[in-house]
């Protein structure tokens, strides 16, 4: 018996049956970097003395943390990455088509079930959500991924979380990520695999599951997964019909649907520790600073005043979660001593949240809207905080300096939370605002 | 491969921003990225560091971010090795692929303290406090790992293979 991630990494090795803690020469699907990491895999590429990449069409390149460009060397580094794409054939999404990696990858359905998929940014993970394993990796890790389209790999143990219960109103993915973060720590599930299960993420949009899955990696996890359903099926069908030119142009697939591997956790078998929740006592949680493990309940929150909200990012910036900012924001106003910066995670979510009329209410509401970007998250650009300043943000990590000054706090939680607090202008709760 | 050095000792989960802030990736340079070292939690630290010098932390070292640029900046500004009660996954990997040696050993962590100075075996493993005069032994690594180590990196490992081997 064996997990789906055993089954998968079985599948890409050429061993009969692989089990935790074999070292195992993986094959891989898809390999990404980004305009941060690119340069660097770049440069160690060609110290490899090789010329072309394993296969074109499964390297894909984005330029998304700090573009469109905020300053010269930034420019220096996408346009680095821009020459190699272009030179040697790859996927690649220039700005105005692209979006934040891990919500433009799945969205073109470039990201199938029972992949293995390796990228040069550690939110890598979030691919988890489609029932494929993928982990984050350096760029010299990706270097060799790309030339020999292999990776080293010690197979993970997997921790699975089971959620029980119903998820009580405004209480979603982000919620029950950080309370699960909360209770087991940044290091809870290091080196393992946290396989996501319970009738609770049955409920959970694919939105939420992306977002959980995005932050495994705060656990310190290889990888978060999620068995296959018909909500995945329904996402996969969608994705795979509406792919973009740059998604599939020289592949052998079109936008007709592909054949992929559906890999299921057997009935029974050993995982390393079961961990089980029930939701329904789960409020929703804001991780305070400077840990994401350090999760509290909205109702313990107290009187926190806040400079800034972001909305946005590869955890929180698909449409669900605009739509869910839009309904607390609509008619409403942002208060007016807080920026309230919001972030549609790609062209698509920011074209179809135009088209709900979110953007609109944004717009109204005295939020600035921004083309896609990974800028704030990790104080690159577009809401860099000040020494003193406070954010909550939908995003991932609230380590000392992430936002900007090592003197400013980032607290997380859900779009739900940080919609509320925008208006309020300290961080309040989604229930009765 | 023997390594002696002062030790600079950190607490848990430090993380890739303290270790090198997202601000300073718009390049990739080794030598800019060592300037900033650490100063998300020390800005003192490159006034004290010395080549050869060690890094001693407790728990899951270079938690966060997959940037590789974290690992270059503490080799490129003279440390010689890191040793922890544990790393983040993705941290050790980078650091062993660009050359930059790590040990875990929770006994050595617990009885170092800033300023010691060390001496280590990285091959057996072993971790000598001359300051206090304890050894200590770090868990080993796999056989083909100790290969990436001895080819200075996985870039070399990789190429040593393919030459031996017809590509796949």
């Amino acid at each position: 018996m064996e997990t789906l991630t055993e089954k998968i990494l079985t599948a890409h090795s050429d061993k009969k049956k692989v089990t935790p803690g074999d070292f195992v020469n993986a094959r891989v699907d898809l390999v990404l970097a980004n305009d941060i990491t690119a340069p660097l895999a770049i440069k160690e590429f060609q110290r490899l003395g090789v010329s072309k990449v394993f296969d074109p069409k499964k390297v894909v390149m984005v330029p998304d943390h700090f573009c469109p460009n905020k300053d010269i060397l930034s420019a220096e580094q996408a346009k680095l990455m821009r020459e190699f794409a272009k030179e040697e054939g790859l996927v690649y999404f220039e700005v105005g088509r692209m979006g934040i990696e891990h919500v433009l990858l799945p969205e073109q359905g470039l990201v199938l079930p029972g992949q293995v998929i390796v990228g040069a940014d550690s939110h890598t993970c979030t691919y988890g959500a489609l029932g494929a394993f993928a982990t984050g990796m350096g760029s010299t890790d990706i270097a060799v991924a790309m030339a020999t389209g292999q990776i080293w790999m010690k197979v993970p143990p997997t921790i699975k979380f089971i959620y029980h219960g119903k998820l009580p109103k405004w209480v979603g993915g982000k919620d029950l990520i950080l309370y699960t973060i909360g209770d087991i720590g940044v290091d809870g599930a290091l080196y393992s695999v946290m396989e996501f299960a319970g009738e609770a993420i049955t409920e959970l949009s694919m939105d939420g599951r992306f977002t959980m899955a995005n932050m495994a990696i705060e656990a310190g996890a290889k990888a978060g997964i999620f068995n296959v359903d018909d909500k995945t099926e329904g996402y996969l069908r969608h994705a795979i019909a509406s792919r973009t030119s740059s998604a599939f142009a020289g592949r052998e697939t079109t936008r007709q649907s592909q054949p992929y591997s559906v890999y299921r956790s057997d009935e029974g078998v050993q995982y390393a520790n079961i961990i089980e929740y029930d939701v329904s006592k789960i409020e929703p949680q804001v991780a305070f600073p400077h840990i994401p493990s350090n999760a509290k309940p909205i109702g313990r929150v107290g009187d926190i005043k806040l400079d800034q909200v972001v909305i946005g990012s590869c955890t929180n910036g698909r449409l669900d979660d605009l739509r869910i900012a839009a309904k607390l924001l609509q008619g409403r106003e942002v208060h007016p001593e807080l920026r309230c910066i919001i972030i549609p995670g790609s062209q698509r979510v920011y074209l179809e949240a135009l088209r709900e009329g979110l953007i609109e209410i944004f717009i109204e509401a005295g939020a600035a809207v921004s083309t896609p970007t990974c800028g704030p998250c990790l104080g690159g650009h577009m809401g860099v905080l000040a020494a003193g300043e406070r954010c909550l943000s939908t995003t991932n990590r609230n380590f000392v300096g992430r936002m900007g000054s090592p003197e400013s706090e980032v607290y997380l939680a859900s779009p739900a939370v940080a919609a509320a607090s925008a208006i309020l202008g300290r961080i309040a709760s989604p229930e009765g605002n | 491969m023997k390594l002696k050095g002062k030790v600079h000792k950190f607490g848990a989960n430090v993380d890739t921003d303290a270790i090198i802030p997202a601000r300073y990736l718009n390049v990739s340079v080794p030598g800019e990225l060592a300037k900033h070292c650490m100063e998300g939690i020390d800005s003192e630290f490159l006034s004290k560091v010395e080549p050869g010098d060690i890094i001693v932390a407790t728990t899951n070292f270079g938690c966060g971010s997959s940037r590789e640029h974290a690992p270059v900046a503490i080799k490129a500004c003279g440390i010689s090795c890191v040793v922890a009660q544990s790393f983040a996954r993705i941290f050790f990997r980078n650091a062993i692929n660009i050359g930059l040696p790590l040990l875990e050993c929770a006994e050595a962590v617990n009885k170092t303290e800033a300023g010691d100075i060390l001496e280590i075996d990285l091959f057996s493993g072993e971790i000598d406090n001359i300051s206090k005069h304890k050894k200590f032994f770090a868990n080993s690594y796999p056989e083909f790992m100790i290969g990436i180590i001895n080819a200075g990196g996985l870039i070399g490992y990789t190429k040593r293979r393919r030459g031996n081997s017809p590509s796949p």
